[in-house]
């Protein structure tokens, strides 16, 4: 529509500063000598203030809100629009006053750039260094510094030198360098959009000048491509990826690598409705896309192009804000969300906490980390995070803490930790395991009993799952909660996706050892009926159960080949003798019986009660808890 | 990227997190031009689909166009439209000014209760709503994804922080967040969309007569404006030049200094 270009995007703007620097007075003033106000908005204000008998003042503006008039208080982010000569603008109001943080970071973590006000009156205060510290914590690069009130100390140079002085070392202590310090009077209106005789000896220019000499901000198309997966649709019977391209580009045709995992495909097409086609999509967009290999992705899941990896851990180390009612302490849980990704985690380390007002680190070592703190720390999730670096990524270098529902903290990656971890070697692949509210003693009190697992190996055919199934029946009647681990039921389900290689077989043992661990951990007495005929699985299978400090019994059902051979109940060996199954234990693939087992069963010359009745003995001495 | 695409990515990007993240989701549909764009980015987001109920709070005060267009557009897009109505206090005439009831009284009947009712009954825990932060105060307070408790209300004062595109989603049993995708856009950035896009909107937005309709609502309570604006790129002409409120024309705004808030804390959309 050439006749009809398109209303310019704002420059999103912040105003902080400490509570009563005038933060309302100069929005007020400001949009009046733009000349931006809506029609009757100015008189309508001042009929209402003559009402209540109060004088006049250009902080009304912004109270929108009834009970801001009666708190005296900004309260929350308001945006309001106003424009120079050069572009329009969008001011979020943010409040001051400590209470309010959480909303002053509402607002401040979508501005483009920064205006903070201090008080020339009563110069850099508590609340002026904490602001500092959140935007650039925020990201918010951009930043003019205005000392307001100059009227009140009568225009003096020294005054504002000797502030400009004071908050400069601080931010630079941020690595936040203001592209200006004005001196202005809001009240007055010097040095808003025009210069003022008191302030003549300023050069730096007004605050309208300042806020046009700001950027306007650009995606960042020129990165390496970062796209989060949001959703997976199946809609028309497509699978469509959808997703925002966070940063750099994706083109049709382009092998992406999803991570975690590291699996790959190719973009067979990207999806848009009502929009003309596209071979590509840069940072900004939002799209669907199509894969020509269908591989398993999910929500939390995010491409990259081949050969340029992302962090992948179960740690996180970050720098972060803490904004929550209750402090940031180890040993509670919070949830995690990083780009489109969610995870339980727990605070592991606290490595420093600074006062975000002097930035200087608490002494000792902090047990928590309160409100209003911002703090080195590390997490440790449950499942692994794929993240970046922030000074790289912002979109995937970046997190909010989420406690009770709520966000409470923001944290920036800091990926040099991990580069010192791959430099010694180690790849950081250690996993915290969250302790339960639950005691071993409250689960004991309820079950009668401990829980802990029963390891049956032997040939196909020897009789394990016969007897396990048997021992299962008796303990629950005996009131023992009991539950049987089947090795070829475990195959329809958890384990369908392994044959039975080497590799696969070990790979079985170990999820069948984890379960049986975690029924364990329960109270449970876990029966488990797999051939396992490696030691080496064996003994990783009592080392997984140990580590949870759970009983691991071996029970080796000990039958000839010959007798399981003649039994042969599911004509298997039939077929692995006729070659129609490869790697059959004890025809092509070798048996290794226990060394030294819990139990060994002798199931040709035993009973099948008395084999269960062995094994019953064992297992309840085993379980039986004390007092 | 030109600041429409880039408000629409935005608003596609809340869409999709609010599908993601919500099993029992629904739109509100007032017939008026924000959540016709509504819907539209809605198509946008799920290219072509519109997979959750829209449901449209009908006063039986609305103007007669509005009915006919939203039952056409319905057909039209496939919609799986609810329509939710507070039939006790229609029948017990409990409205303004016939009821002797005041406008905000009347507002909180048809349109508040109205809408707890329906989602209640739908038990909905995500509603879509087509608000935008310069209409007026209140709504410039509002987070893109804003919990309400059990009672309906908003606690403006004690919101959660909203940053870095995450949000607020999780909620308690019996309450409900809503979601406004378009809380970023302006009354101009609409119409250029529409214009842009080719949305269909109602026809009382255009000038017969020398009047027309800027912001519609319930007959009783919706002034229409003086104006020439006959097309969408003649309506974005005037809005440009325009320093009068968008809202002016609401009357039950103007009832009580901070009205308006009330009914926003008490649920209203």
């Amino acid at each position: 529509m050439p006749e009809l270009l398109q209303t310019e995007a704002p420059l999103r703007i912040v105003i902080v500063g400490h509570v009563d620097h005038g933060k309302s007075t100069f929005v007020g003033r400001l949009l009046n000598d733009t000349h931006s106000l809506p029609e009757g908005k100015v008189e309508a204000i001042a009929a209402s203030c003559k009402r209540r008998g109060v004088d006049f003042e250009w902080a009304f503006l912004m109270d929108a809100l009834q009970s801001e008039r009666d708190q005296n208080i900004t309260i929350d982010t308001s945006q309001i629009w106003f424009r120079t000569p050069r572009r329009p603008y969008v001011i979020i109001d943010a409040p001051g006053h400590k209470e309010f943080l959480k909303n002053m970071v509402t607002g401040a973590a979508s501005a483009d750039a920064a205006l903070l006000l201090i008080a020339a009156n009563e110069g850099v205060q508590e609340q002026s260094r904490r602001h500092g510290t959140l935007l650039s914590l925020l990201g918010i690069r951009q930043v003019a510094v205005l000392v307001n009130k100059m009227d009140l100390v009568g225009f003096d140079q020294k005054v504002f030198d000797s502030i400009e002085k004071e908050y400069r070392a601080f931010l630079e202590r941020l690595k936040v360098r203001p592209l200006a310090f004005i001196p202005m009077s809001a009240r007055q209106g010097s040095n808003v959009a025009a210069p003022s005789p008191e302030l003549a000896w300023h050069r730096g220019g007004t605050v309208v000048e300042a806020l046009d000499g700001f950027q306007a901000p650009a995606a960042p198309t020129e990165l390496a491509l970062r796209f989060p997966v949001q959703d997976v649709y199946r809609f028309d019977h497509r699978r469509i990826l959808a997703g925002r391209v966070e940063s750099g580009s994706l083109k049709v045709g382009d092998t992406l690598v999803f991570h975690p995992g590291g699996k790959s495909s190719r973009v067979a097409s990207i999806e848009r409705w009502a929009a003309p086609p596209a071979q590509e999509a840069r940072a900004g967009e939002s799209v669907g896309i199509t894969l020509a290999e269908q591989i398993f992705v999910e929500r939390g899941h995010v491409a990259a192009h081949a050969g340029d990896p992302m962090i992948s851990s179960h740690q996180v180390h970050a720098r972060l804000f803490w904004l929550g009612k209750k402090p940031l302490e180890p040993g509670r849980r919070y949830k995690l969300k990083l780009a489109t990704q969610e995870a339980e985690v727990e605070l592991k380390e606290i490595r420093g906490v600074l006062d975000s007002s002097t930035l200087e680190t608490l002494p000792g070592r902090p047990a928590k980390v309160e409100r209003n703190e911002v703090a080195e720390l590390v997490f440790s999730s449950r499942r692994t995070l794929v993240m970046d670096n922030y000074d790289l990524h912002e979109a995937t270098g970046r997190f909010v803490l989420v406690d009770g529902g709520q966000a409470c903290g923001g944290g920036i990656v800091f990926g040099e930790a991990y580069l010192d971890e791959e430099k010694a070697g180690s790849t950081p692949t250690e996993i915290y395991f969250s302790e339960s509210a639950v005691t071993e003693a409250e689960r004991r009190a309820l079950k009668g009993h401990k829980g802990c697992v029963v390891w049956f190996t032997g040939l196909s055919g020897s009789g394990k799952s016969t007897i396990a199934k048997a021992l299962e029946r008796e303990l629950i009647q005996r009131g023992v909660h009991a539950t049987l681990l089947d090795g070829d039921n475990l195959r329809f389900g958890l384990n369908r996706d392994l044959g039975f290689s080497a590799q696969d077989r070990r790979e079985n043992i170990r999820r069948t050892a984890e379960v049986a661990r975690l029924f364990a951990d329960s109270g449970a007495v876990v029966l488990t009926a797999l051939i396992s005929p490696f030691r080496e699985d064996r003994a990783a299978a009592r080392q997984v159960a140990m580590d949870g400090g759970r009983e691991f019994l071996e029970v080796f059902v000990d039958t000839p080949l010959e007798t399981c051979e003649k039994r042969d109940p599911k004509q298997l060996y039939a077929k692995a003798r006729r070659g129609e199954i490869t790697e059959f234990t004890g025809i092509s693939s070798p048996y290794e019986p226990p060394e030294r087992p819990d139990l060994a069963l002798r199931a040709e010359s035993q009973t099948l009660q008395d084999c269960v009745t062995a094994v019953m003995d064992l297992v309840l001495a085993r379980i039986r808890t004390k007092g | 990227m030109d600041n429409l695409d880039k408000l629409e990515n935005q608003s596609i990007f809340i869409l999709r997190e609010a599908f993601a993240k919500f099993e029992n989701l629904a739109m509100l549909w007032s017939i008026g031009k924000d959540s016709s764009v509504l819907l539209w980015l809605a198509r946008k987001a799920f290219l072509g689909h519109v997979p959750f109920p829209v449901v449209h709070i009908d006063t039986s005060y609305k103007i007669p166009e509005m009915i006919e267009f939203r039952d056409r557009m319905a057909r039209e897009w496939n919609l799986n439209l609810v329509v939710g109505q507070n039939r006790g206090a229609l029948e017990k005439g409990e409205t303004f000014p016939l009821g002797r009831k005041t406008r905000v009284e009347c507002c909180t009947l048809l349109k508040k209760d109205a809408l707890q009712a329906t989602l209640e009954a739908k038990g909905y825990t995500g509603v879509f709503v087509g608000i935008r932060r310069d209409e007026e105060g209140t709504r410039a307070k509002e987070r893109y994804f804003s919990p309400r408790d059990k009672n309906f209300e908003w606690d403006f004062k004690d919101q959660p922080p909203e940053f870095w595109d995450q949000f607020t989603t999780d909620f308690e049993k019996g309450t409900h967040i809503r979601i406004h995708p378009l809380l970023h856009w302006t009354e101009l950035n609409i119409w250029e969309y529409i214009h842009r896009e080719k949305i269909p909107v109602v026809d009382l937005y255009f000038s017969r007569e020398g009047r027309r309709y800027r912001s519609l609502g319930c007959a009783p309570c919706t002034g229409s404006i003086e104006s020439a604006a006959s097309s969408v790129p003649e309506i974005i002409e005037e809005l440009r030049a325009t320093r009068v409120s968008e809202r002016s024309t609401r009357a039950q705004d103007a009832e009580s200094e901070g009205a308006f808030e009330q009914l926003r804390a008490q649920g209203y959309m």
